[in-house]
């Protein structure tokens, strides 16, 4: 008779920040032993023993370590840049394209510039070389927005494959040697454009780059008059209007600051860390960077972390692949189980499930 | 036998969201053929009690009777095949279709359509109850009160024996208001139960044969109609003696502050939302606006405000210190900036005036955020701020660092109130100002208008319940249809009258 729903889903009170935290890391460790079961099941290998290797590939040795780490820095580096768009709801999935631009003009001033000026303003001008590229390449679907309201997720997309383009017929003139088609490592005997080392360690300006991004980015977001007013135009575009705040004006003006970052990041994976140009030098991070953005919830923090974690998967699976002639796409199975439970835990928390009770009160 | 039966019953139903408990244990009876009002403050449960009976929420305790039978409700359809029928207080209806095809809309029914059999049975609907709709006529030519017809038939046609209405008459001026009851009193002697939620006190003294009092979310108890006053179902209510009475002060040396003249705007399809509309409003005085929802209240005091495009004519400020600066060819940035203290609580409070995910702090920084030089944002002044309107207008918050969005719809209310009369305005604009509020907020939102008419500031009051507008104004600016239709002295015209004028039929009347 009765056809009481089993299950009633209703929203939960504020939960207390130790009790989320616990719910989480519940999720990693369940995430963790359900992977074991794949691993065991579908390879009939030693979970443990592939966890072991995936922490070897990315950790193992101090190379391999600062390896994790540069590549981490660069997703965190776009993460950043992604930040303030997303937290205006301006859904820029053009930060791959930002960053081929911004690595693209980088590859450019170290071809042809060469030896012609001094470093430390060879440096000063393929920075501003990188950030004006990714800037404009930013500017130009806010532009569109602004004045013509035209959607944004398309345009950037779009503005991917132009950047694409634009780097494969640079490469035309930039092939070395002749007729492979790729530009090859850029000075590699001279080293010239290349980010030096600091205090010893390779990537040591990478770190200082990305790390002074991540406070002032957080800063800029949480204390400055332009980060409040972000917030406001991102959650609520009629009251930024009422309280007299030029949504145009701050459309733009966020755009300009995301795709410049990301720009920043092109320079840095190509002086910094591949010392070369291709259509795959963004390699996929402009979406990955999406991930650890929205997994972080802005707090840029955070991002060391979730980017963290990310790079680190990555590395993990080469070393399984190679060492138990795993598909590559193995650890993405593990990374996807992971992310699922990590993502799924956020329904537990924001959530409480009632069960049908068994004996109804008549 | 037949006669002595309830036709719903509810017994200890619960309901939680979260820490909030909706509904406590409530009990609730309606009979067959009668007419009950339930009436109770905001966030009293009353809607979520509806809500239950109606199949949106399921209860997570207690039983429903119907007709004796206790049943499960958990879709609006159960509710429907059980005879329940809920009109919402926003119509969900299809504009270009006409009343008949939107009455059938989702009924089950045969691969051709025979509107002609359709047609007929609404029109003997129609008939039998005393409405008025051409059931050929589309949505879209319609009126509020027209379209609210469509409501309550398209439930009727399902065969539904209970119907519930939201505040119907929150959107219909008296004239049309009467008409309602006098169809809802028909469906009563036909032996259809209704139960009707409304704010009204008078209306639920007129029209209802019982009243049930919802406090707090708990069941207060339900009394005759015949055997209350109005004073004693406040008391029911609010669970204390209120005093019901507005005070009117007599406005003191009134200066020409504001003159709006043969102001026009258009919307986004270019068609006229205000017609040429003209008035003054003065220092120290508080001007009502009525009229139907939709004549064109929110884009008057918006085009004043510099957030609506003008197409035609001019809005005047007059400073109290002398001069006169046009308003009407800027944007709201330029009119703050120009100095003119104008202050405006929107009628969309949570998604206008202030931002429902942030704090008190940083929705009290949206005015004023951005003076100064400094690159960084200042929140020391508005903590300060958010701090002394918690206090003086005893706002009930956790801290001001809660999301104004967990916060009731009175408290949300005095903090954009608070916030806006903070910066001593000297034309102050508010709409609908207590709309979903209970009866002691509105009385505080009321006494701070009156403090800001003392203090000198021309107050703008839209709002929607008339004898509101009669107690507390000064004069009342009626529109109609987008146009002026009226200007009367609150002090001695009547509700009849403004009635009139809030209708095309009132505004052709008068020209003649």
């Amino acid at each position: 008779m009765s056809k009481e729903p089993l299950v009633h889903i209703s929203k939960r009170e504020e939960m207390p920040l130790a009790k989320a935290v616990m719910v989480r890391l519940v999720a990693v460790l369940l995430s963790l032993i359900v992977c074991a079961f794949v691993i065991f099941i579908l390879t009939k290998l030693n979970p443990v023993e592939v966890y072991k290797a995936i922490f070897d590939g990315a950790v193992g040795t101090s190379r391999r370590s600062w390896v994790t780490i540069r590549d981490s820095l660069i997703l965190l580096c776009v993460a950043i840049g992604l930040t303030p768009a997303f937290k205006m709801r301006f859904w820029n999935i053009g930060a791959e394209g930002q960053i081929l631009m911004g690595g693209c003009v980088t590859a450019a001033v170290m071809i042809y510039a060469g030896d012609s000026m001094p470093t430390p303003v060879m440096f000063a001008v393929m920075i501003a070389a990188s950030i004006a590229a990714g800037l404009i390449w930013g500017l130009i679907p806010a532009v569109f927005k602004a004045v013509w309201n035209t959607n944004e997720t398309l345009f950037t997309l779009m503005l991917n494959y132009v950047a694409m383009q634009i780097v494969t017929f640079c490469i035309v003139f930039w092939e070395n040697p002749a007729g492979s088609n790729t530009v090859g490592i850029i000075n590699s005997k001279t080293k010239i454009g290349w980010l030096p080392s600091l205090g010893g360690l390779t990537y040591g300006w990478n770190v200082v780059i990305v790390l002074l991004l991540t406070v002032g980015m957080f800063v800029y977001l949480k204390y400055s008059k332009q980060g409040y007013e972000i917030a406001v135009v991102g959650e609520s575009e009629n009251t930024a209007r009422y309280v007299g705040i030029s949504v145009k004006k701050v459309i733009m003006r966020t755009m300009a600051i995301s795709g410049a970052i990301c720009g920043l990041a092109g320079f840095i994976l190509v002086s910094g860390s591949s010392h070369t140009i291709s259509t795959s030098t963004a390699g996929g991070r402009g979406f990955t960077a999406i991930i650890v953005a929205w997994l972080s919830k802005f707090n840029t923090f955070t991002m060391i972390l979730v980017s963290f974690f990310l790079v680190f998967m990555q590395k993990g699976a080469l070393q399984i692949a190679s060492q138990f002639k795993l598909n590559e796409n193995a650890s993405d199975v593990i990374t996807g189980i992971i992310l699922f439970f990590i993502l799924g835990s956020e329904f537990f928390i924001n959530y409480q499930l009632h069960f049908r009770k068994k004996s109804t009160k008549s | 036998m037949e006669q002595q039966m309830n036709a719903i019953e509810l017994k200890n139903i619960s309901k939680r969201f979260g820490k909030v408990v909706a509904n406590d244990k409530v009990n609730l009876t309606v009979r067959k053929g009668e007419i009950l009002s339930i009436l109770g403050e905001n966030g009293s449960g009353k809607t979520t009690l509806m809500n239950m009976l109606s199949g949106i929420y399921f209860p997570d305790e207690g039983q429903i009777f119907v007709e004796g039978r206790e049943v499960t409700i958990s879709s609006p359809k159960d509710a429907f095949q059980l005879g329940i029928g809920m009109i919402h207080q926003h119509f969900k209806l299809v504009d270009v279709l006409t009343a008949a095809e939107n009455i059938i809309l989702g009924l089950p029914g045969r691969e051709i359509l025979d509107m002609d059999t359709v047609t007929g049975k609404i029109s003997e609907l129609v008939e039998k109850y005393g409405f008025e709709l051409d059931p050929n006529q589309k949505i879209y030519e319609m009126s509020v009160s027209q379209k609210q017809t469509v409501e309550i038939i398209k439930v009727l046609y399902r065969g539904a024996n209970l119907l519930i209405l939201d505040e119907p008459t929150a959107v219909l001026t008296p004239q049309e208001t009467e008409k309602l009851f006098a169809v809802l009193r028909n469906m009563r002697a036909d032996g259809h139960s209704i139960i009707i939620i409304t704010h009204k006190l008078h209306e639920v003294l007129s029209l209802s044969d019982r009243v049930a009092v919802l406090r707090k979310g708990k069941y207060v108890g339900t009394v005759d109609t015949k055997s209350v006053t109005a004073e004693m179902l406040t008391e029911m209510m609010v669970g204390k003696k209120v005093i019901l009475d507005i005070d009117r002060p007599e406005p003191v040396n009134p200066q020409k502050r504001l003159m709006v003249q043969n102001l026009t705007c258009l919307n986004k399809e270019g068609i006229v939302t205000l017609d040429h509309a003209s008035f003054e409003a003065n220092s120290g005085e508080i001007l009502g606006i009525a009229g139907i929802a939709g004549s064109g209240q929110k884009e008057l005091l918006e085009a004043i405000a510099g957030l609506q495009p003008v197409a035609e004519g001019t809005v005047t400020y007059y400073p109290p210190e002398g001069g006169e600066e046009l308003l009407s060819t800027k944007s709201a940035f330029e009119i703050r900036k120009l100095g003119v203290r104008l202050s405006f609580v929107p009628e969309d409070r949570l998604g206008m005036g202030l931002v429902a995910s942030m704090d008190m702090v940083d929705n009290m920084m949206l005015r004023g955020y951005n003076e100064g030089r400094s690159f960084f944002a200042d929140r020391k002044t508005p903590r300060n701020l958010a701090e002394r309107i918690i206090q003086q207008l005893e706002v009930v918050t956790p801290g001001v660092s809660t999301p104004v969005r967990r916060l009731s719809g009175g408290n949300v209310q005095k903090v954009l109130v608070g916030r806006e009369i903070a910066s001593r305005p000297t034309v102050l604009m508010v709409a609908y100002p207590v709309r979903g509020l209970d009866i002691n907020s509105s009385y505080t939102i009321y006494n701070l208008l009156n403090e800001q008419k003392k203090q000198g500031a021309a107050v703008l009051c839209v709002g929607e319940d008339l004898d509101v507008l009669l107690e507390l104004c000064d004069r009342i600016l009626v529109l109609c249809g987008g146009s002026v239709s009226g200007i009367v002295d609150a002090r001695t015209t009547t509700k009849e009258e403004i009635g009139l004028l809030m209708t095309k039929t009132g505004k052709e009347e008068r020209h003649e």
